[in-house]
């Protein structure tokens, strides 16, 4: 028994040897440039990191053999990010993307102890020399699901399922309530707040429970189709497809959607590294750029309805109009915008107040 | 704020729905444990029965076929726990956690063809008179067959470790396995059959999500939901009704607490989100205040020879 264990352990030794030699020699073979990408949730998701899954694989076929790929996905925000980053930079990669609003400061950290690796982090605000940021500007593709759904709710409330209280989803309720109140001034948002990206079983529980209070139209910045699934099982409910098409859901109860678009910037900045051009930037692109896509609108929105979004989206894309134009107010009543007035990215950036006429407080 | 807006009897009828998953797994769990074998692989056996139970499910059309596969599902995987440390005498940590990596990469891999597939609806209940009843014919009478499976396991456990000849043995091979041993009682049986068990249960708990409560298949999709139920047992100091007790809290806490948010009650949302797992925990650390503790047994390894 005993000696049967040793010549197995001696075996799995050569084993291995063996196999590190064959990975040092592919490693001298080619200039491969390697790319890493981490994930917040698992690539199935069909929802947010499904999309950034689709750039990594558009980086590969734009590239061919130039590139090797790999990822991390389910990773936690918190010191486990760290440590896969880490590994990725000892692994080889070059070029590292980051691709959730929490591994804001752990990419900052390990950034500092790789100088030679870039990182590209979404969705944040922090940069450093190897450090650049991207997003793209929902709150514009919120404007458009706004406008739809002050027009499609009877009850006048408005279900919106936020993940966690950050200026990008705070964004994106505001955006969609100044535009559903545009077009529908008795509308009424009920926000909850699911503390998480990805959870389908309380995403459900969620959106179960903004029907079960009255509301017909429910909005979610959460990661996976759950919602959709028990819009649909309420019947009349309508929801609006998040970071990604969520077409099997079409075309009721899901009308139209958000679609993140990541391709292009990741074959852009891969491209960058390999020419040695890349430099720290804080990108910002919305519908105009191609980074945020509207999801076709479906036949159950009226033809005038959806007209009137469709008008919306190009004066967005065109930049003749901002979503977030004076005059408005902040929630306390007080000014935030003249008349005619546009914000500016800073503020929009660290945006942490709601607008006139929404009620609740955002979680500190 | 508006309280009005929360109707209790959808709240304690979803409460229930939420409930029965880390219910399922509980109970499950807890045989395991009370015949002195640790396993962590809660999560991985609930993700494995999710999408077992979901793929028979859409390819057959029939939801009852799939809690079935689901079922063998989850105890096949639970095998291999078994065959871990009942026979190679492995780690029971260690294997329990392999066994919930394991059970997340296999179930992705199962589900690759599932995403963005709609299962066959799951059957209500429905029964003439007793359905209409103002307020309690919707709690009582108005569920899916799952519900009352998930409470008819807590009686049936309880009654079996309780009141049988055969519960009494599976309590004394957790207790002290040398002792039971020395009886003549098979312990090693005696566990791989608990194990199944609990393999099972586990894996209805995964199908209820996924047929029932999101009801599609995404990866990952039982999100800590393994861990939930494990800790539940600890908390319920191994005792059947107390599991119930516990997931009804979780669940009805968790439910609640989306339920105050969307009411705009002033409490901050902080709050309102850990207050499941503080509520479940201090009210079971406060019932379990009497001498219940432990099996003895519990996680250690067992072999004749010894």
């Amino acid at each position: 028994m005993k000696m049967n264990k040793r010549t197995f352990l001696a075996g799995t030794a050569a084993a291995m040897a063996l196999s590190a030699g064959g990975m040092a020699r592919a490693a001298s073979h080619g200039e491969k440039l390697k790319v890493g990408f981490v994930y917040v949730g698992p690539v199935g998701d069909g929802g947010w990191t499904y999309e950034h899954d689709q750039g990594r694989k558009a980086v590969e076929a734009e590239f061919g053999d130039m590139v090797e790929t790999t990822y991390v996905e389910n990773v936690p925000e918190g010191p486990d990010a760290e440590r896969v980053m880490t590994q990725m930079a000892l692994g080889g990669a070059k070029l590292i993307f980051t691709t959730s609003f929490g591994y804001m400061d752990q990419t900052i950290n390990v950034a500092k102890k790789f100088p030679d690796v870039k990182f590209e982090h979404a969705t944040g605000y922090k940069t450093a020399e190897n450090v650049g940021t991207y997003s793209a500007r929902f709150y514009e593709g919120r404007a458009v699901q706004g406008t739809i759904a002050g027009h499609m709710t009877q009850s006048n409330k408005i279900g919106y399922i936020g993940s966690y209280p950050i200026p990008e989803v705070i964004r994106g309720i505001n955006s969609a309530y100044i535009h559903a109140k545009k077009v529908n001034p008795d509308v009424e948002f009920k926000i909850v707040w699911a503390f998480t990206w990805f959870d389908p079983a309380k995403e459900a529980d969620a959106a179960k429970v903004l029907i079960e209070q009255g509301c017909d139209v429910v909005l979610q910045h959460t990661d996976s189709t759950a919602p959709q699934a028990a819009a649909e099982a309420a019947g009349n409910v309508y929801t609006f497809g998040q970071a990604s098409d969520m077409a099997e859901f079409a075309p009721k109860p899901r009308i139209s959607s958000i679609i993140d678009n990541w391709a292009p910037y990741y074959i852009e900045q891969t491209r960058a590294v390999m020419e040695g051009t890349w430099k720290s930037e804080m990108t910002w692109d919305g519908i105009g750029a191609g980074m945020v896509g509207i999801g076709e609108i479906t036949d159950a929105v009226p033809a005038e309805v959806k007209a009137e979004a469709l008008a919306l989206k190009d004066a967005i894309a065109s930049g003749e109009y901002h979503p977030f134009t004076g005059p408005l107010k902040k929630q306390d009543g007080s000014d935030w915008l003249a008349e005619g007035e546009t914000a500016d990215d800073g503020t929009l950036a660290g945006m942490n107040f709601y607008v006139e006429g929404l009620e609740g407080e955002i979680p500190q | 704020m508006d309280l009005s807006a929360i109707n209790p009897v959808l709240l304690i009828a979803s409460l229930m729905v939420a409930a029965t998953p880390i219910l399922l797994a509980g109970i499950g769990e807890l045989v395991v444990e009370r015949a002195g074998v640790l396993n962590l692989g809660v999560e991985g056996m609930m993700i494995t029965g999710a999408i077992c139970g979901f793929a028979i499910a859409v390819n057959t059309g029939s939801p009852f076929a799939g809690f079935v596969a689901a079922a063998v599902g989850g105890a096949a995987l639970s095998l291999l726990f078994a065959l871990l440390t009942q026979v190679a005498l492995a780690n029971q940590v260690a294997s329990g956690l392999a066994l919930t990596l394991f059970g997340l990469g296999l179930s992705s891999l199962l589900g690759q063809g599932y995403v963005g597939i709609k299962p066959p609806a799951t059957g209500r209940l429905e029964i003439p008179v007793l359905s209409d009843l103002p307020f309690v014919g919707r709690i009582l009478f108005g569920h899916d067959l799952m519900v009352y499976f998930g409470i008819a396991v807590v009686a049936v456990v309880w009654a079996f470790l309780k009141f049988t000849r055969a519960g009494l043995i599976l309590r004394a091979v957790g207790e002290s396995h040398d002792a039971a041993h020395a009886l003549g009682y098979k312990v090693k049986r005696v566990r791989v059959m608990a194990i199944m068990f609990g393999g099972a249960c586990a894996g209805l708990g995964g199908a209820y999500i996924s047929l029932v409560r999101v009801p599609q298949w995404t990866e990952g999709m039982t999100a800590g939901a393994g861990w939930i139920a494990l800790a539940l047992v600890v908390f319920a100091s191994w005792k059947p009704w107390r599991v119930l007790l516990g997931a009804y809290l979780f669940g009805g806490v968790t439910v609640l607490q989306l339920n105050l948010q969307a009411a705009g009650l002033a409490i901050p949302v902080e709050y309102l989100s850990m207050s499941p797992y503080l509520i479940t925990i201090l009210v079971l650390v406060i019932m379990s205040a009497d001498k219940s503790r432990a099996p003895a047994s519990l996680g250690r390894i067992f072999h004749a020879s010894q």
